[in-house]
C-alpha cells in the first residue's frame, strides 16, 4: 500500500526585503491509496507549495511527506503532474509529448507506440498523434497533459488546477474524463482547484485551506464523486446536500478573502 | 532605343496598376472598414506601381530617359553651354545674375576697407606725422575712385572701344537668328570637323563623357556664336579706364608710399604692418578697371538681348532641358572644349550604363582588379584536406619523424605520412571551388557568424541556466558587447592580418555577443511548468537541456541568428573597406576612389540583393523550424 503521508509540513519563505511567509504550517494528513481529495482555498493559502513539495519541486522546511515507504526529495516518475496550461512541449505532436516520459526513460519502443494509442483512446484523442500540440484547442491540449502523465502509470497524480483554464463545457466533459480515470486506474489524485463545485464534485475527500499561514482550515469526506461515476454529473450540481455544502464551504472562503483585505487595508 | 522602350512600359505599368486599384476599390467588401488590416491583403497590383516608379525615378534622375528619347540633346546643350560659358565673365559685370554692377560692388567694398582702416590707425599708438601720412595716402586713393568714377573723366577712345563692342554683340546676336549662320566653313574646316566627329564617341559612351563637338545644325550654330563671343568678350576685357589724369595720379601715390617705405627703419614694425595693408588697398584700386556708372548701358543692353535670342534660339532644346534633366544640367569647361553632366545625372548613374559595366564585372576574365565578382576556381582536394586538417595532428601522434640514414635517404613512416595529409603533400585531383568578390564577403560572413553560433548557443544557454556562468562570463562579454564592432576593426585587423583571418574573428565577436544574449533571454525564458513537467516526467538534466530548454529557446536563437546577420554583413563591408584586397566592401572602396560611380551603386546593389537572401533564407528557416512560434 503506498498511501501518502504528511507528517508537520512546514513551508517558509523569505523575501529578499527580508518578509517572513509562512506558506504553510503544520500540514499533516494521510492519503490512502485510490483517494481522490480535492483541495481548495482563496489565493495565497499554499495550494500550489503543498503540490510543489508533494512533486519534489520544493524542499519543505520543517516537516516530512512520504510516499509509501520512501520520503520525497525531489521529482519523480512515481508522481505525475498536470499543470493549469497543459505545459505541452509545443514543438512535439501530441503522441511525442505523451510518450515523452517513456523516450526519455528509453523503454520499448514498440511498447511505447501501443501505449500511446491506448491512452489517446482513453483520452479521447484518436487519430490526432501526428498533430502539433499547438494546433489543439485548450480542451485537447489538457487530455494530452493527463495522457502524457498517466502513461507513466505513476502512484500518484497531481493537478494544479488542470480544468482552470478551460470554458464552461470543455469543463464538465473533463470532469467526467477525471473521474472515468480515477475509476479505471484506481489512482490516488490530489485536485486542486478554485472551483467550489469542482471540488465537491470531485473530491472524494475535501480540504478547504486557509491563509497566512497556510494550514488545513477544515476537512470533509463526500459521497458526490462516486455518485457522479454512475450518474450524471448536472443533476447532482442540484442535490440538496450538494447546495448546502456549496453555500457552507463559499460563505467560508468568503469570510476568509474579507479577512485577508481587512488585515491589507 | 530598349531603354526608351522600357521607359514606355514603366509608364504604362504604373499607370495601368493605379487604374486597377482604383477598380478595386469599388469591388471591395463592405464590411472591410479603415483600420481592418483584412484591407492590406493582397495588393500586387501596387507592388507594379512602386517598381515601376522607383525605375522611372531612376531612369528620370539619372537623365537616362533623356538620352533615350533625346540621343542628341547632350550634345546640343553642351554648344549651348558653351555660349552660356562664353558670355559668364561679361555677365558678370553687370546687375544681371549679380545684384548690383561689379564697380559699384567693387566701391563699395573698398571705401568700408579704407574707412575702417584709417580709423584703425587714429586709434593706434602711432606719431600724429605718421597718422596724417597713412590718412594722406588713404584719401588720395579715395580720390583715385572718384577720378576713374566721374564720366567726364572717361577718354574718348575708351568709350569709343565700348561702344564697339555693343555694337557687335548686337551684330552677332542678329547672325544668331538667320538661317544662313552660321557661314559655309571652307573644304579644309569641313575635312577637320568630319575628322573630329569621325573620332567622337555617345554620350555616356566613356562614363561621363559629353560628346563636345557639334553633330546637328542647331549645335553648329551654338557653337559658332560661342567662339565669336570668346573673341569679342576678350576684346572687351582689354579695355581699360585710364585717363591721363588717374594715371598721373596713381603714379605719384605709388612714389610717395614708396618714399616713406624707404625711410621706414626695420624697427618700425607697425608702421611698416600699416603701409602694407594700404599699399594693398591702393594696389587692388588701381587694378580695378571701375568704369562711370552709366557708360556701359550700352553693352549692358546688347548682352541682355543676346542672352534673350540666345534662350529663344534653344527652341525646344530648352524644353528638354527644363523637364528632362532635372537638378542640374550640362556644363561646359571654362576652356570651352569639353563638358560635363552636373547634376543627379553626374553622380546616380543610368540603369543602361550600371547594367553594361555589371554584365562587364560579371565576366569572370574582367571582374573587378583582377579578380571576378562570382567565379569559381579549380582546387587540388590536398589543398582542400590541407586547409581543413591542422598541422598538429601529426604532431601529437606517438613515435618520432624520421631521420635520415647513413646512406642519405629519409624512409617515410606512419607519422610522416600523416604530416603529408596534413600539409596537402600529396597528388590530387581537383575540383571546383566558388572564388570572386561575392563569394569571399558571403564566405566571410558564413563562417564568422557559424562560429559565432557554434561557440555563442551553448554559452549563452549556460549562461541561462547557471548562476556561475551568468556571472562569470557576463563582465566580460557585457564589456565588449556594447563596443561598435567597427572599433574594434583597426585592433583586430592589426592582430590578426587583412586577410580573411581578422575578418573572420571581427564577425565571430560580433554574432558570438548576439548569440549569447539571445540564447541566454530563450534559456531563462522557458517556463517553469515545463521544466517541472520535464523532471516529472523522469527526464535527466541533459535530456531537459536537449529535449525542453533547446527547443524552446530556438525561436529565440534564430531571431538571434536573423539580426547577427544583419550586423555581420554591414561590420564585414566596413572592414573591407578598412582594408583587404577582396570582397564587396573593397570593391566599393576603390570604386569611390576612383569616382566610378556605377560600380559604388552596383556594389550597393548587390550587398542589397545579398541582404535579402540571407533574410529571406533566415525567415524561411524559421517557418520551417519553429511553427509554433506565437501559438503555444
Amino acid at each position: 500500500m503506498s498511501n501518502l503521508v504528511s507528517d508537520k509540513l512546514n513551508m517558509i519563505f523569505s523575501s529578499p526585503k527580508g518578509e517572513v511567509i509562512h506558506a504553510l504550517k503544520d500540514i499533516s494528513f494521510t492519503l490512502k491509496q485510490g483517494e481522490l481529495l480535492t483541495v481548495l482555498g482563496p489565493s495565497g493559502c499554499g495550494k500550489t507549495t503543498l503540490l510543489n513539495i508533494i512533486a519534489g519541486f520544493l524542499r519543505p522546511t520543517d516537516g516530512k511527506i512520504i510516499l509509501g515507504e520512501t520520503e520525497i526529495n525531489g521529482p519523480g516518475v512515481e508522481r505525475g503532474m498536470v499543470f493549469q496550461q497543459g505545459a505541452l512541449f509545443e514543438w512535439l505532436t501530441v503522441s511525442e509529448n505523451v510518450n515523452f516520459g517513456l523516450r526519455m526513460r528509453k523503454e520499448n519502443k514498440i511498447e511505447t507506440e501501443r501505449k500511446v494509442e491506448e491512452w489517446l483512446a482513453i483520452v479521447g484523442l484518436q487519430g490526432f498523434g501526428n498533430t502539433p500540440t499547438y494546433q489543439l484547442s485548450g480542451g485537447m491540449q489538457q487530455r494530452v497533459a493527463l495522457a502524457r502523465c498517466l502513461i507513466n502509470n505513476p502512484d500518484l497524480i497531481l493537478m494544479d488546477e488542470p480544468l482552470g483554464a478551460l470554458d464552461a463545457l470543455t469543463r464538465e466533459k473533463m470532469q467526467s474524463l477525471v473521474l472515468k480515470i480515477w475509476k479505471e486506474t484506481g489512482k490516488t489524485i490530489i485536485l486542486i482547484t478554485h472551483s467550489v463545485e469542482e471540488a465537491l464534485l470531485l473530491g472524494e475527500r475535501l480540504y478547504v485551506m486557509a491563509p497566512r499561514p497556510g494550514r488545513i482550515h477544515k476537512e470533509y469526506q463526500l459521497p458526490f464523486a462516486s455518485m457522479g461515476l454512475e450518474g450524471d454529473l448536472r443533476d447532482i450540481k442540484n442535490n440538496k446536500e450538494f447546495v448546502s455544502k456549496r453555500e457552507e464551504i463559499l460563505t467560508m472562503i468568503w469570510d476568509m478573502e474579507e479577512e485577508i483585505m481587512g488585515k491589507e487595508i | 532605343m530598349i531603354t526608351g522602350l522600357i521607359t514606355i512600359v514603366l509608364i504604362l505599368g504604373l499607370l495601368s496598376s493605379i487604374v486597377y486599384g482604383r477598380k478595386l476599390v469599388k469591388t471591395e467588401k463592405v464590411d472591410a472598414v479603415f483600420g481592418n488590416p483584412e484591407r492590406a491583403n493582397g495588393g500586387y497590383h501596387w507592388v507594379v506601381a512602386g517598381s515601376c516608379s522607383i525605375l522611372l525615378l531612376w531612369l528620370y534622375f539619372s537623365w537616362d530617359i533623356a538620352r533615350s528619347f533625346y540621343p542628341n540633346s547632350a550634345n546640343e546643350l553642351c554648344q549651348v553651354a558653351k555660349v552660356k560659358e562664353s558670355v559668364l565673365g561679361i555677365n558678370y559685370i553687370f546687375p544681371i545674375e549679380e545684384r548690383t554692377l561689379k564697380s559699384t560692388a567693387f566701391i563699395e567694398r573698398e571705401t568700408k576697407n579704407i574707412n575702417n582702416l584709417k580709423s584703425e590707425i587714429e586709434k593706434s599708438a602711432l606719431l600724429d606725422q605718421d597718422k596724417n601720412k597713412f590718412i594722406y595716402f588713404l584719401n588720395e586713393t579715395e580720390l583715385l575712385i572718384i577720378s576713374l568714377s566721374d564720366e567726364n573723366n572717361l577718354d574718348l577712345k575708351s568709350q569709343n572701344k565700348i561702344d564697339s563692342i555693343a555694337n557687335k554683340i548686337l551684330k552677332l546676336t542678329e547672325d544668331f537668328q538667320k538661317i544662313s549662320y552660321p557661314p559655309k566653313r571652307n573644304e579644309e574646316q569641313e575635312r577637320k570637323a568630319l575628322n573630329l566627329l569621325k573620332n567622337q564617341t555617345g554620350w555616356g559612351a566613356t562614363g561621363m563623357e559629353i560628346p563636345p563637338y557639334p553633330e546637328t545644325k542647331r549645335g553648329l550654330k551654338f557653337e559658332a556664336v560661342s567662339k565669336e563671343m570668346n573673341v569679342i568678350v576678350e576684346e572687351f576685357f582689354q579695355i581699360k579706364n585710364e585717363n591721363s589724369a588717374f594715371i598721373k595720379k596713381s603714379v605719384k601715390i605709388k612714389e610717395q608710399i614708396n618714399n616713406y617705405k624707404d625711410a621706414l627703419q626695420d624697427t618700425q614694425e607697425i608702421e611698416q604692418q600699416y603701409l602694407r595693408q594700404i599699399s594693398k588697398i591702393y594696389g587692388r584700386v588701381t587694378r580695378s578697371n571701375i568704369f562711370p556708372s552709366n557708360t556701359l548701358d550700352s553693352v549692358q543692353k546688347s548682352v541682355v538681348e543676346f542672352d534673350r535670342v540666345q534662350k529663344k534660339e534653344q527652341g525646344s532644346l530648352k524644353i528638354i532641358d527644363t523637364f528632362l534633366f532635372p537638378t542640374g544640367t550640362i556644363v561646359a569647361s571654362a576652356s570651352g572644349e569639353t563638358c560635363s553632366e552636373q547634376g543627379t545625372g553626374r553622380w546616380l548613374p543610368k540603369p543602361t550604363d550600371t547594367l553594361r559595366i555589371f554584365l562587364h564585372l560579371l565576366k569572370p576574365s574582367e571582374g573587378y582588379k583582377n579578380f571576378p565578382m562570382l567565379w569559381y576556381e579549380m582546387m587540388g582536394v590536398n589543398q582542400i584536406v590541407a586547409f581543413i586538417i591542422p598541422d598538429w595532428v601529426a604532431d601529437i601522434l606517438p613515435g618520432k619523424y624520421p631521420v635520415h640514414n647513413s646512406d642519405g635517404k629519409v624512409k617515410p613512416n606512419f607519422k610522416k605520412t600523416i604530416l603529408d595529409i596534413a600539409t596537402g603533400e600529396f597528388k590530387a585531383f581537383s575540383i571546383p571551388i566558388p572564388s570572386g568578390h561575392i563569394w569571399d564577403s558571403f564566405l566571410r560572413v558564413f563562417i564568422g557568424l557559424a562560429l559565432g553560433v557554434i561557440a555563442g548557443v551553448p554559452l549563452g544557454l549556460f549562461m541561462g541556466l547557471s548562476r556561475f556562468a551568468k556571472g562569470y562570463f557576463d563582465p566580460v562579454i557585457e564589456l565588449y558587447r556594447p563596443v561598435p564592432p567597427l572599433a574594434w576593426a583597426p585592433l583586430i585587423i592589426t592582430v590578426f592580418g587583412i586577410d580573411n583571418s581578422g575578418k573572420i574573428f571581427l564577425l565571430f565577436m560580433v554574432s558570438f555577443a548576439i548569440m549569447i544574449v539571445s540564447a541566454r533571454a530563450g534559456a531563462s525564458g522557458t517556463q517553469l511548468s515545463k521544466i517541472h513537467a520535464a523532471h516529472s516526467l523522469g527526464a535527466s538534466k541533459w535530456q531537459i537541456l536537449r529535449q525542453v530548454i533547446f527547443p524552446n529557446s530556438l525561436p529565440e536563437i534564430l531571431t538571434g541568428i536573423r539580426v547577427a546577420i544583419g550586423v555581420c554583413w554591414g561590420t564585414l563591408v566596413a572592414a573591407e573597406f578598412l582594408a583587404g584586397t577582396t570582397g564587396i566592401g573593397f570593391v566599393e572602396n576603390v570604386a569611390r576612389k576612383y569616382m566610378q560611380y556605377e560600380h559604388i551603386w552596383i556594389t550597393i546593389f548587390v550587398m542589397g540583393m545579398l541582404g535579402m537572401f540571407f533574410d529571406l533564407a533566415m525567415r524561411w528557416i524559421i517557418k520551417k523550424t519553429i511553427p509554433w512560434r506565437g501559438k503555444g
